[in-house]
């Protein structure tokens, strides 16, 4: 192919992805922006913009989002003690079975792999009813631990790969300076492995904060729900303010995006390292 | 844990015996183990073992697949769930498989534009997918208006209309994992040594059997273990097709996940999980697949 037509192929592919990624985000600006009576996207260019549905969000003073800072932060709690517990499990995990060498250590990985290949919604189902017969559901911590399960397997999975890229001799070393366990893994084993401790962390900051099933499936009571399943609320009306919803959504899919930007590179390098090989 | 104690009770006799290590005192190390791995095990068995042991006790009552099997919509959703699998799927491994040699270019600007094309992967589904319902809405969204301006036509009902409102769905599906799916392909081609490709251009190889002769063949595992656990976590896509059509209209366009939900939501468990216990002899080989390639690649 000729340079030119090759170089005028890539902008023509690049324009077709810009376009393709970004209408459905700019279409939710522009009706988040329109007057709330008049949520009309007749073309791309908007023609009355206010800022007055971001108003109503901020001060909860509509009834569909009276609740919207308990809901925030709902979402926000869930989200940290997820990637908190997520890391705590699988730290420990990834630590037992590669660097203290757990008899059976194949096997938990192996079991957690297997956990990673259920599809989300049909363990969904079961995980509902048992919830309910812990006692949990309405309680963020059905979600926070429903989130753990799914999130730990993954996490232990990248950080394995990870994990037997450090030689052993680090910590034949610091065994033979007399360092135990515990000494190993907080002042050689973890200050290692921070960039896919971040990574890690990052993944299970977004998996919980942007779930929309399990919330929908375990949490009911107004106060107690998250602001993704707050949303699905809205559609439960024939007159939707769509305006608002689109005001909400967009304001609930800000820190996830912010914290994708400030974490891009490790979230990037860690979560690919362990699929090329395969 | 009694296991435990009984180890840490032997007579001194067995630290003595060299080689016999395995009948020795715990060491620390040993102990530190399982106290380490204790907690990913508890998650494991109160979250995963129990409901799926709990889930079969009540899904392999025949009750319930009799049940399942006279619902008017069940051979539908199965139509649809066979349909979402294969187009979604295809379409979006092959445009992944495509994108990823694109972002693999040096350019400034494909650079930044792979930053913004990975939000959709970041960015929580739910405001994105009532973005398109709202957009694709048959009296107010902005598709059709569009479609008026230009053909001073009345636009097609896009989600009140079966097939397309599937495949808008799919649609969604693949907007919204589509970046990972390409980043994890971007990462195997950055793998291949670059030497192959200089040789193949002394070689005299055109771009395109250089894809066949290099890439492809490196790619090629990779590939399909990605299109196997894609199938299966499409599978279990339950928002782009709850959110977009909400299994509308008169039920025609749910799937297995959707369809499932909808019976627990309506206190039919035993229904609920059938709905997904038949789903299984599709993706039992799958996962059985998978499982021996991604635990022999943990190896090597």
């Amino acid at each position: 192919m000729n340079p030119a037509l090759a170089s005028l192929t890539r902008y023509a592919v690049g324009l077709g992805v810009f376009v393709w990624t970004a209408l459905p985000i700019y279409h939710l600006l522009i009706i988040a922006l329109s007057p709330p009576q008049d949520a009309v996207a007749s073309g791309l260019v908007p023609k009355n913009v206010t800022l007055e549905n971001f108003t109503t969000v901020l001060t909860a003073s509509h009834n569909l989002v009276s609740h919207f800072w308990r809901q925030l932060a709902n979402s926000a709690f869930i989200a940290v003690m997820t990637s908190a517990l997520t890391l705590f499990v699988a730290v420990l995990a990834t630590f037992a079975i590669t660097r203290l060498k757990i008899p059976g250590g194949r096997t938990i990985t192996n079991i957690a792999l297997l956990t990673y290949l259920i599809p989300a919604a049909f363990l969904a189902i079961p995980m509902y009813k048992t919830m309910g017969q812990y006692g949990l559901t309405d309680s963020p911590w059905s979600m926070i631990l429903s989130m753990v399960t799914l999130a730990s397997p993954y996490a232990i999975w990248v950080m394995n790969q990870a994990s037997a890229k450090l030689p052993d001799e680090l910590d034949e070393a610091a065994k033979i300076d007399g360092a135990t366990p515990l000494q190993i893994l907080r002042h050689v084993y973890i200050p290692l492995m921070a960039p896919t401790l971040v990574a890690i962390g990052t993944y299970a900051l977004l998996l919980a904060w942007n779930e929309y099933l399990y919330a929908f499936l375990m949490l009911s009571t107004e106060r107690q729900l998250t602001l993704a399943v707050a949303l699905g609320v809205f559609l439960a009306f024939d007159d939707a303010p769509w305006s608002l919803l689109m005001a909400t959504g967009l304001i609930y899919a800000l820190p996830p995006t912010a914290v994708y930007y400030a974490f891009r590179r490790f979230l990037v390098a860690g979560l690919t390292e362990g699929s090329v090989k395969s | 844990m009694s296991s435990l104690q009984r180890e840490a009770l032997l007579p001194p006799r067995a630290i003595a015996a060299p080689g016999a290590a395995s009948r020795a005192p715990m060491s620390s190390e040993r102990f530190w183990a399982i106290a380490f791995v204790l907690p990913y095990m508890v998650v494991f068995a109160l979250f995963v073992v129990y409901p799926v042991f709990y889930g079969l006790r009540v899904g392999l009552n025949p009750v319930g697949y009799n049940k399942l099997i006279q619902d008017p919509v069940f051979f539908s959703t199965i139509w649809n769930t066979i349909l979402f699998l294969t187009i979604a799927v295809n379409l979006k491994m092959l445009a992944a498989l495509f994108l990823s040699g694109f972002f693999i270019r040096q350019e400034w600007w494909i650079r930044a534009l792979s930053v913004i094309f990975l939000i959709a992967w970041a960015m929580p589904s739910i405001p994105t997918i009532l973005s398109f319902r709202w957009m694709f809405n048959p009296e107010w969204g902005m598709v059709n208006a569009i479609i008026f301006d230009l053909f001073r036509i009345e636009g097609p009902g896009w989600l009140t209309e079966r097939h397309y409102g599937l495949g808008l769905a799919m649609m969604v599906h693949v907007w919204k994992s589509l970046p990972f799916w390409t980043l994890i392909l971007m990462a195997a081609r950055l793998s291949i040594p670059r030497d192959l490709y200089e040789a193949a251009s002394v070689d005299g190889a055109m771009p395109s059997q250089a894809f066949r002769y290099v890439t492809w063949p490196s790619l090629r595992g990779l590939f399909l273990t990605s299109m196997l656990l894609s199938t299966i976590w499409s599978l279990g896509d339950f928002n782009s097709v709850y959110l977009l059509t909400g299994g509308g209209p008169a039920d025609l366009t749910q799937v297995l996940a959707t369809l499932g939900i909808r019976y627990l939501r309506q206190d039919q468990l035993d229904v609920a999980l059938s709905a997904i216990i038949v789903a299984m002899p599709g993706i039992l080989p799958i996962i059985w697949y998978l499982m021996r390639r991604l635990s022999q690649a943990k190896a090597a």
